[in-house]
């Protein structure tokens, strides 16, 4: 009785039923465990101070991106007590919200990079990265001298920022609009940088290769790197602790 | 004549177009990927004129006849060459960056060949590009013979093989040149993807039409693993890689989705690549190959039923073991291991499906090396179902997590699985496929199977041996309370480990160049003259009585002249 | 839907329909009347000795 309702053999000969429940049966997990993410609000908490990355920064992301760093760095700091001592407070979901796509990594082996925003200096960086031996000698990192060495060509920043606000990064019309100007202020030394730090609170603008000549693709790294992990302020909640 | 001047101009079209658009694209690395695809369109241009059949279009009587009474095996031909090809690169490639951990001067300073560059190189071509292939030959291979009709769409299936090729070119090329979404197994641009898209559907279209037009009434187990594969790899790559591009010409784009969104997305497609791609689809190749080579029907086909529908169902669920103790919610992240747990079962239920076919055959394993190949793909794939469910403990991937362990486990799953039962069912193949009456020489597998063995060995043991370690010595903390270990000295504690990973590489490759050349002769139609493996030796000239001898001779060798002698006396 | 009524759904009925999905299937397969049926399925890739 209960096989002629369900009858197995008839699934096995009709592929049209094996292809539509097969499907059926590997979509149930996707749609239960993704689906959700997008509507619980609990899912990144509000944060204060994460805004989207300026154009210098976006396309230093995208280098970090081109040069698949993520190979060897995470992003993402657990909730452990070694981590926490080693690589800063652990990460947050609204920290990435941005980040299209998202850089946590798998793979430790270098360094965690969530928080190496003002770790170290922007000479530390550039040498560092153009020779890793010579500040790290048990370094294993690939030397990235040629960034130095190259103009940052990015096409039109604004198409990126468009785009990006097309998958619901909040830029506003203006930032859009200015994003070529945006980019160069933050690099160029003697630029006015007064409307880019209006437009990404807590920009910095300064020259960041050590050739304030131009503006290299070391300039944006650099400049990705050093904000990394500097938007949220967890110092501002230890005094509260304290009060308590 | 209509269709050959309606083919060739449209192949002249794209490649014209493709050239055009070289001077309009964003960026360098866009213009050498429209270049390439200008290159394909000519040379299908080329290939079109040449081939044109010029005497049925004289005469309306086509010159070639296609056999019907043949399986349509040439694009099977070709993905088994294709899939040795890929799998020198994916290796070879998989060796260097090894070796770049050991000795970091072999980055060499340039762009190219860093190891950020390099390691999405390995990784695409040997799951996609050896594995893809692999997956492609033998399921045109298959299907044909469990539904005992040729492939449907023949030219379509012509269109599969090369246009995989061409995505594999596209997505090889642009890691070299920097263009990637940066998201692992993944990597490849917008453009690319929907490139893919096209070619997958075209796949599942000659597939599932192949299974309609069968002529047997079953759909045999086999096809169910493919076409569940094909299925859920075409669903996991839409919406995995939807995005947003910059320009419509140029490489850049921006993933729709953002941070633990993007993530989870990304983990549910990353683990299912594995698991629908590196396990469904191989448990095909198991389910049709091991039972063939032993010549016995698979231990339970009941058991088949149930292991199919539980692993495609519970497969899904895992990804998030991938994120634990990140920002992903909690309840994301348990899901994930219970799921991943219970993974467990259906995982062994393939294993014991396949290994408990020998039983009553056991000596096969002594007697028949491609049999000793795929039980231990089969073993290997025990281990590492095993080793996965364990590593999704959230406490034990708190210790694992981002350390070396990952790569051991992964690198058993793929030398040990998917290599040996990719290495087995290409034995198996050509001599069938190039109408040989054995392969060249059974020896060598032999050979291939210990140096393969030994490298696997060296291989997860070391990397398993350096994560625990690098995963200890990240959390060890002094009588002081602080840190004991600087990252640094992790990082140079490695260096021995990373060397006998390497080794362990090289031999793995070692064996694989002994397949090629193996395959090679047995291609060419060269046997070798070699001892077989399973017989008690017998030489034929030995074994007959001794000649009648006169008594003169026998008192010769009694008083110690030489035997010979005596027979020669007697002759 | 909240998630806490969708974590209530998965812990009650929505784990007994699985289960209940699950163990079907299972009876089905080892029903004694599709022993033959298994057979025959099993053996269909022996009936062609042709490998051309």
């Amino acid at each position: 009785m209960a096989s002629k309702i369900f009858n197995h053999g008839r699934i096995e000969r009709n592929v049209t039923i094996l292809a539509v429940l097969s499907l059926l049966v590997v979509t149930v997990g996707g749609i239960v465990e993704i689906a959700p993410l997008f509507w619980i609000d609990s899912t990144i908490e509000k944060v204060e101070g994460v805004r989207p990355y300026t154009p210098l920064e976006l396309a230093g992301r995208n280098i970090y991106v081109r040069e698949g760093c993520y190979t060897c760095h995470s992003q993402m700091i657990r909730p452990f007590r070694d981590e926490t001592e080693r690589y800063g407070h652990y990460s947050l979901a609204a920290e990435s919200m941005y980040d299209h796509p998202f850089q946590w990594g798998s793979k430790r082996t270098g360094p965690d990079l969530a928080r190496v925003g003002g770790r170290y200096s922007d000479e530390w960086h550039v040498q560092h990265l153009k020779d890793p031996r010579s500040v790290v000698p048990e370094s294993i990192m690939p030397g990235y001298s040629f960034l130095a060495d190259r103009e940052l060509t990015t096409g039109d920043m604004s198409a990126h920022l468009r785009a990006l606000s097309r998958t619901g990064v909040p830029y506003s019309m203006q930032s859009i609009a200015k994003a070529n100007e945006d980019l160069t202020a933050q690099a160029d030394p003697n630029a006015d940088a007064a409307d880019l730090v209006k437009r990404y609170p807590n920009a910095q603008a300064r020259d960041y290769d050590g050739d304030p000549s131009r503006i290299t693709e070391m300039d944006a790294l650099v400049a990705y790197l050093q904000m990394l992990g500097t938007q949220v302020d967890f110092k501002s909640a230890a005094p509260q602790e304290q009060v308590r | 004549m209509d269709d050959v001047l309606l083919k060739s101009g449209g192949w002249l079209l794209i490649g014209l177009i493709a050239v055009l658009t070289i001077a309009a694209s964003a960026d360098f690395g866009f213009s050498v990927h429209l270049a390439i695809i200008a290159a394909a369109a000519f040379v299908m241009l080329v290939v079109t004129l040449r081939n044109a059949d010029y005497g049925a279009i004289a005469t309306g009587v086509p010159s070639v006849v296609v056999d019907h009474g043949r399986y349509d095996d040439d694009p099977v031909r070709w993905g088994v060459l294709a899939t040795l090809f890929w799998g020198v690169a994916g290796f070879v490639a998989g060796l260097y960056i090894a070796l770049q951990l050991a000795f970091p001067a072999l980055n060499l300073g340039l762009e190219y060949t860093s190891f950020g560059r390099l390691r999405p190189l390995h990784t695409s071509a040997v799951i996609f590009a050896f594995g893809g292939n692999a997956l492609i030959a033998t399921s045109f291979y298959v299907v044909q013979r469990t539904c005992r009709a040729r492939l449907a769409f023949p030219s379509l299936a012509r269109f599969v093989f090369w246009g995989y090729q061409l995505f594999i070119v596209l997505a090889a090329t642009g890691y070299l040149l920097g263009i990637t979404e940066s998201r692992e197994y993944a990597e490849p641009e917008w453009y690319v993807d929907l490139w893919l898209t096209v070619v997958w559907l075209s796949y599942a279209a000659v597939f599932i039409g192949t299974i309609v037009k069968r002529r047997e009434p079953h759909i045999y187990v086999a096809n169910w693993f493919y076409l569940s594969f094909i299925i859920t790899v075409a669903m996991l790559h839409v919406v995995n890689n939807l995005s947003i591009p910059v320009s419509l010409a140029g490489s850049k784009s921006y993933s729709l989705f953002a941070g633990v969104q993007d993530a989870l997305t990304q983990w549910w497609y990353g683990h299912n690549a594995v698991g629908f791609f590196l396990t469904a689809g191989f448990l095909a190749m198991m389910y049709y190959f091991v039972p063939k080579q032993a010549e016995r029907p698979i231990y339970s086909y009941r058991l088949s039923i149930i292991h199919f529908w539980s692993l495609i169902f519970l497969y899904i669920w895992a990804g998030p073991h991938h994120l634990h103790y990140t920002a992903l919610p909690d309840w994301a992240q348990t899901l994930g291991m219970v799921f991943s747990i219970m993974l467990w079962m259906p995982s062994w239920g393939g294993m014991i499906n396949g290994l408990m076919t020998l039983n009553g055959a056991w000596d096969k394993v002594r007697t028949d090396p491609i049999i000793r190949m795929m039980v231990l793909a089969l073993a290997f794939y025990g281990m590492s179902t095993f080793e996965g469910p364990m590593l999704s403990i959230k406490a034990v991937n708190s210790l694992s997590h981002y350390t070396d362990w990952t790569i051991g486990h992964v690198h058993s799953g793929a030398l040990g699985w998917n290599g040996m039962i990719t290495f087995a069912c290409v034995y198996y193949l050509v001599p069938r496929l190039w109408s040989r009456s054995r392969l060249y020489s059974l020896r060598m597998i032999n050979w291939h199977f210990w140096l393969a063995t030994l490298g696997i060995v060296l291989y997860a043991s070391s990397m398993w041996v350096a994560g625990i370690m690098q995963g200890l010595m990240w959390r060890e903390y002094g009588a002081d309370g602080y840190l004991v270990y600087s990252f640094s000295e992790v990082v140079a504690a490695m260096q021995p480990y990373y060397l006998i990973r390497a080794a362990g590489g090289l031999l793995y490759l070692s064996g694989f160049a002994i397949m090629i050349w193996n395959v090679a002769q047995t291609i060419r139609g060269n046997l070798r003259d070699e001892k077989p493996l399973n017989d008690a030796t017998y030489n034929p000239e030995a074994d007959r009585p001794l000649p009648q001898i006169a008594r003169a001779g026998v008192r010769s060798i009694r008083s110690g002249g030489s035997p010979d002698a005596a027979v020669a006396a007697a002759e | 839907m909240s998630y806490n009524e969708l974590r209530h759904l998965a812990d009650s009925w929505g784990l007994v329909v699985m289960a209940a999905i699950y163990l079907v299937l299972v009876g089905w397969a080892f029903l004694p009347r599709n022993r033959q049926r298994n057979r025959d399925a099993a053996t269909m890739i022996f009936k062609d000795p042709d490998h051309g």
